[in-house]
């Protein structure tokens, strides 16, 4: 009699887990289908919506700059955001907590907001379809994100490590690169995937911002829903799962290396 | 982590030239300023002062936006919305968080799975899939006109139901790992105290794991609900014309009207309200909970 509220909720929690994931299995299906119009399920296999997708020199552009723009992003802020967490948790100063807040309110403001301040600043200095510009503005979202990350990943390294390599001679400069990058990279590295994500699935800015010349995937596909649904979208979307896929799996990984990394040296 | 364990860490680094090290702070504070509180700036500033006319103009102006019809509407209709989905993602949300925290084994990693995957996928794929699972023709209708449960499409799409499925689906995510934080933090041992001295299950969860959970209830349905209200995408796809949300109505600002002070006013509205809620959501929360310690 006791057991019966652990299943139900185990049943409970298996519906839940099966309507999250239906959407992103149903869509991964639809992308192999062999019909000419989507159709769930489907009468038969092919690639031929990759095929086009892959072979269309529209959606190779939209490829190209979701790429690059998330490049730029991931870079930028991964250096920054490092070097940020790094402040944070080594010095020592007043309302550390209210500096954090304020540090995330990227992911707060609603972003239609976000994206049309800097759709107005871009029009002023007439940085619209600027690759390197948008990937700026994608470097301010995906900040916060870099930051929570390398707080946690930074909590790991200890300070009497540094403290011991300070004290044998080294220089800040050479005790930061050689001590507490090394032991921050696994940190460091899901960071930078994340922060190459949030880059690389953010709509909204992209949208006001990418004019014609740099439109990323993401507003490809919001142009497409918008007008007339195509299959190939599917295909796209499914090439973005699997990113997320792959990136979710080296994340795992690193983490996974991280915690021998720090048990080996314990 | 809490205060108490931090201070070491602090009090190593403060022997150390500690005001270089807080120069490293510089870069992010200064991408945060030119890219973000800048364009912030301006666009509210110089869109106000960009306006023709006197200051009563202006002010006469702001009184017909923020009292018209259209405002007025998509005002309520945001609001309820977002109470709608908050407290369905709540109420979806916490028996997962509960079972994460309570549960070993593959079943926490297929759950951990269900959760993250969906979270990190872009939301424009996450509303594409419910566009295709609900639509007219979409899976949930075939299904149910093949098993014979109803006679004719039911409109799940490009109406209320549409945009609050989509919605608590893009946002479960952030009730559920909201809440797992402030479950972890809950003693085990507390729940087994109480049914040795007698309590039933439902008592016990309902009158010491519940209270001692409410804070990650309270965090959980602040942040969904300051999301909810400046959400865009999903429900400008997949709503109806009786769902014009504030952030579509800004859109439409300037999208097709080209109003830029219209779209600065209502802006600016939405803003105050979302960092307001955002204070109150500082207040309650301890955000160091946010790195990840304990």
């Amino acid at each position: 009699m006791r057991r019966w509220p652990a299943i139900v909720l185990r049943g409970y929690v298996g519906l839940i887990c099966l309507w999250l994931m239906a959407p992103i299995v149903i869509v991964v299906i639809l992308a192999f289908s062999g019909d000419s119009f989507l159709r769930f399920p489907p009468t038969s296999l092919s690639l031929q919506w990759f095929a086009r997708f892959f072979g269309s020199v529209q959606w190779q552009r939209s490829l190209l700059s979701s790429l690059v723009i998330g490049s730029i992003a991931c870079v930028v802020s991964t250096t920054i955001g490092f070097f940020a967490a790094y402040a944070f948790l080594r010095a020592e100063f007043r309302g550390k907590k209210l500096m954090l807040s304020l540090m995330l309110t990227p992911v707060i403001v609603p972003s239609i907001i976000t994206a049309i301040a800097m759709y107005y600043l871009a029009g002023k200095l007439g940085l619209i379809g600027n690759f390197v510009w948008l990937g700026l503005c994608h470097a301010v979202i995906a900040m916060p994100v870099v930051l929570l990350i390398l707080l946690s990943a930074l909590q790991a390294v200890d300070p009497n490590l540094e403290r011991a390599a300070l004290g044998l001679g080294g220089s800040r400069v050479r005790v930061f690169c050689r001590v507490v990058l090394p032991i921050a990279l696994p940190g460091v590295m899901s960071a930078a995937l994340f922060a190459f994500l949030a880059s690389f699935d953010e709509l909204l800015i992209s949208l006001f911002l990418a004019g014609v010349r740099a439109q990323t995937l993401p507003v490809r596909i919001w142009n497409s829903l918008n007008l007339q649904i195509e299959p190939t979208i599917a295909a796209v979307s499914a090439f973005l799962i699997a990113v997320t896929t792959v990136i979710l799996a080296a994340d795992g990984i690193l983490r996974y290396l991280g915690q021998r990394r720090r048990r080996a040296a314990a | 982590m809490t205060v108490a364990t931090l201070r070491p860490a602090l009090h190593v680094a403060s022997r150390a030239p500690r005001d270089r090290t807080l120069l490293l702070m510089v870069p992010a504070w200064a991408m945060l300023i030119v890219m973000f509180l800048v364009p912030l700036t301006l666009f509210f500033v110089r869109t106000f002062m960009e306006f023709d006319g006197t200051t009563a103009e202006f002010i006469g102006q702001a009184q017909d936006l923020l009292f018209s019809q259209p405002y007025l509407t998509a005002l309520g209709t945001t609001n309820w919305i977002a109470l709608i989905v908050t407290v369905t993602v709540l109420l979806i949300g916490y028996p997962i968080a509960y079972y994460l925290t309570t549960a070993k084994g593959i079943g926490v990693r297929i759950v951990v799975l269900s959760i993250v995957l969906p979270y990190f996928t872009s939301i424009i794929v996450r509303t594409f899939s419910w566009m295709v699972l609900l639509g007219e023709h979409g899976l949930v209708n075939e299904a149910l006109l093949a098993a014979g449960l109803i006679g004719h499409p039911l409109p799940l799409m490009y109406n209320r139901l549409g945009v609050l499925i989509g919605m608590s689906y893009v946002l479960l995510p952030y009730m559920v790992l909201t809440l797992y934080a402030a479950m972890r933090a809950i003693d085990p041992s507390l729940m087994r105290a109480a049914s040795s001295l007698g309590a039933t299950g439902f008592y016990a969860f309902w009158r010491v794991y519940f209270p001692l959970s409410l804070h990650g209830v309270v965090s959980g349905g602040l942040i969904v609900y300051i999301l909810s209200i400046g959400f865009f995408i999903t429900p400008a796809l997949m709503g109806g014309q009786h769902d014009i949300m504030i952030a579509m109505l800004i859109d439409r600002a300037l999208e097709v009207a080209v109003d830029w002070p219209s779209a600065a006013l209502m802006s600016l509205t939405l803003l105050v309200v979302t960092m307001v809620l955002y204070a109150i959501y500082y207040r309650i929360t301890d955000i160091r909970r946010l790195i990840g310690a304990r």
